[in-house]
């Protein structure tokens, strides 16, 4: 029970990193593997902000949301958007030179040691302690499931929401539409990293030291739960996440498989692509001719 | 006077000279068929007219208004709808959700609401299915959907490029037919064909393209009795 909770909880940090990957694929086609840097440099803001005289954790996470969307914003901007139309293998070598630039840049002006982020702890719960549940752990996966709800409802109901989906199914009709899409991918960008920052709150109640490698282990997991949930598919996102969340805890759970956690966690993105590449609720396109 | 005039269009891919100085006009309440073989150049024509292709050179004017600075996004609330060739309707997306995204520039509930009318008037099958996924919709419904949602901004002109494009005949005649109704609804209509039989037998005016140029233009009536027409074209 605790494991599963503690599961779900990871679950929602993973689940939050890899709408943020899923998204961008899903309407600008590409993987953005600078997206786990985007978390780091949303801790390094926190930390910022904490550090300050009087912190108040919710300026910091509004101020990491803030420098999160606007970072995204810009690298779509000045890194991606003048290689619309390039090969994808040239796009994704550039979201690999931005992670690398990102990290080098919070190494630089922070340096290499972890920094403690000071008064990012949530007051505990007695009821929930007794049972071994962390607040932490409660408050993410809540807080983790209503972003969800309201990010799906977006993207459902609004008419942002709609041109989103036809973007990401046909550019070119989308634009005969009156669609501008390049706002469109702007958009996304901006929402993919404000989902980032909350991810690195979440991380920071667990572990609460901000690192220039903080986002790339995250990052990466992410990516696995947005491929095994089925990329471009957000609920698979949502799955996607959960379910790595909970097979993490489980393995670390348990003292003889605990050192292979990670293994297994990779193993079994090897084992989803080549048992069905487009993952749990990837695309099957229903096409009738 | 002409609603859309096109003069001395060029258009290349890369190094290949596909649209090689073409002009034409079309006029208010007119239907225009473009015809000519595969690879002619008639979709890229139409492409270009609505943005999707940067022309190397050339004028593009709709109702006075230069589209060849025009961005594609911003062409369609200038009154001109385009229903791509193959559809390119939204698979995923309900017939409704498509709808609705053909409205996408109008904020006006009530003028919605009314395009939502005259669409679903002309294509009753797509009020019946509103919430059938597109995808699964068959070949000719499809189409009415794409044409549906290219009028759902109660275009000025109706650009059509290849409706008849894997359809079984009764679907094609179903589609001319609503073409002539929306013509005479007072929609002009910019249409591209292979099939110039159907074409040329509901159009004002033709021009007939081959290998990025026109060769022939004139009265469809007169074009459909043509020698050379008939040869290349018809199949008599």
């Amino acid at each position: 029970m605790i494991t599963l909770i503690d599961g779900l909880s990871l679950g929602s940090i993973y689940a939050l990193i890899a709408l943020g990957y899923t998204m961008v694929y899903g309407i600008a086609k590409m993987l953005n593997f600078a997206h786990g840097d985007i978390i780091m440099v949303g801790a390094y803001a926190i930390y910022v902000a904490m550090s300050f005289a009087n912190p108040n954790p919710v300026i910091a996470l509004i101020s990491s949301i803030i420098v999160c969307t606007l970072l995204g914003v810009f690298v779509e901007k000045f890194a991606y958007k003048p290689l619309r139309g390039a090969s994808p293998l040239a796009v994704l070598i550039t979201a690999i030179g931005v992670s690398y630039f990102l990290q080098s840049v919070a190494q630089i002006v922070f340096g290499s040691q972890p920094k403690p982020v000071s008064g990012w702890k949530l007051p505990k719960i007695e009821f929930l302690n007794q049972f071994g549940i962390t607040t932490g752990a409660v408050v993410t996966l809540i807080a983790g499931i209503l972003i969800m709800v309201a990010l799906t409802l977006f993207i459902n109901i609004t008419r942002t929401g709609s041109a989103m989906l036809a973007v990401s199914e046909d550019k070119g009709a989308a634009k005969l539409m009156g669609i501008n899409v390049n706002k469109i991918i702007t958009i996304t960008f901006a929402i993919g990293s404000a989902l980032a920052s909350f991810a690195s709150m979440f991380y920071l109640l667990q572990i609460p030291n901000a690192e220039p490698t903080l986002g790339a282990m995250p990052g990466i997991k992410a990516f696995t739960a947005a491929v095994i949930g089925g990329i471009g598919s957000i609920p698979g996102a949502m799955l996607g996440g959960m379910v790595l969340g909970v097979i993490e805890k489980i393995c670390l759970s348990i003292e003889v498989i605990s050192p292979y956690t990670t293994a297994i966690e990779f193993s079994l993105l090897i084992l989803i692509l080549l048992v069905k590449p487009t993952g749990f609720l990837g695309r099957t396109t229903k096409e009738k001719v | 006077m002409a609603m859309l005039k096109i003069e001395n269009l060029q258009v290349y891919y890369g190094f290949i000279n596909a649209i090689k100085g073409v002009s034409f006009e079309v006029n208010e309440g007119e239907i225009i068929a473009l015809i000519g073989a595969n690879g002619a150049g008639k979709t890229t024509i139409l492409h270009t007219v609505t943005g999707l292709i940067t022309p190397k050179s050339g004028k593009i004017e709709f109702e006075g208004i230069n589209l060849v600075k025009t961005p594609a996004h911003k062409i369609v609330s200038l009154g001109m709808s385009h229903v791509p060739e193959g559809r390119r309707i939204f698979q995923q997306l309900s017939v409704y959700d498509n709808l609705r995204l053909g409205a996408f520039t109008l904020t006006d509930k009530k003028q919605i609401e009314k395009n939502f009318e005259y669409v679903y008037h002309h294509f009753p099958v797509l009020a019946e299915r509103k919430k059938q996924i597109a995808g699964t919709l068959s070949g000719g419904e499809q189409q009415m959907l794409a044409m549906g949602r290219a009028l759902m901004t109660n275009p000025k002109m109706l650009l059509m490029d290849e409706p008849s494009m894997g359809l079984s005949p009764i679907f094609v005649n179903e589609i001319f037919h609503i073409i002539g109704e929306v013509s005479r609804d007072g929609t002009t209509v910019l249409l591209v064909e292979q099939n110039a039989k159907k074409a040329l037998s509901i159009a004002d005016r033709a021009y007939v393209l081959e290998a990025g140029r026109i060769s022939l233009e004139g009265k469809a009536s007169d074009l459909i009795n043509d020698e050379n027409v008939k040869k290349a074209y018809l199949g008599e």
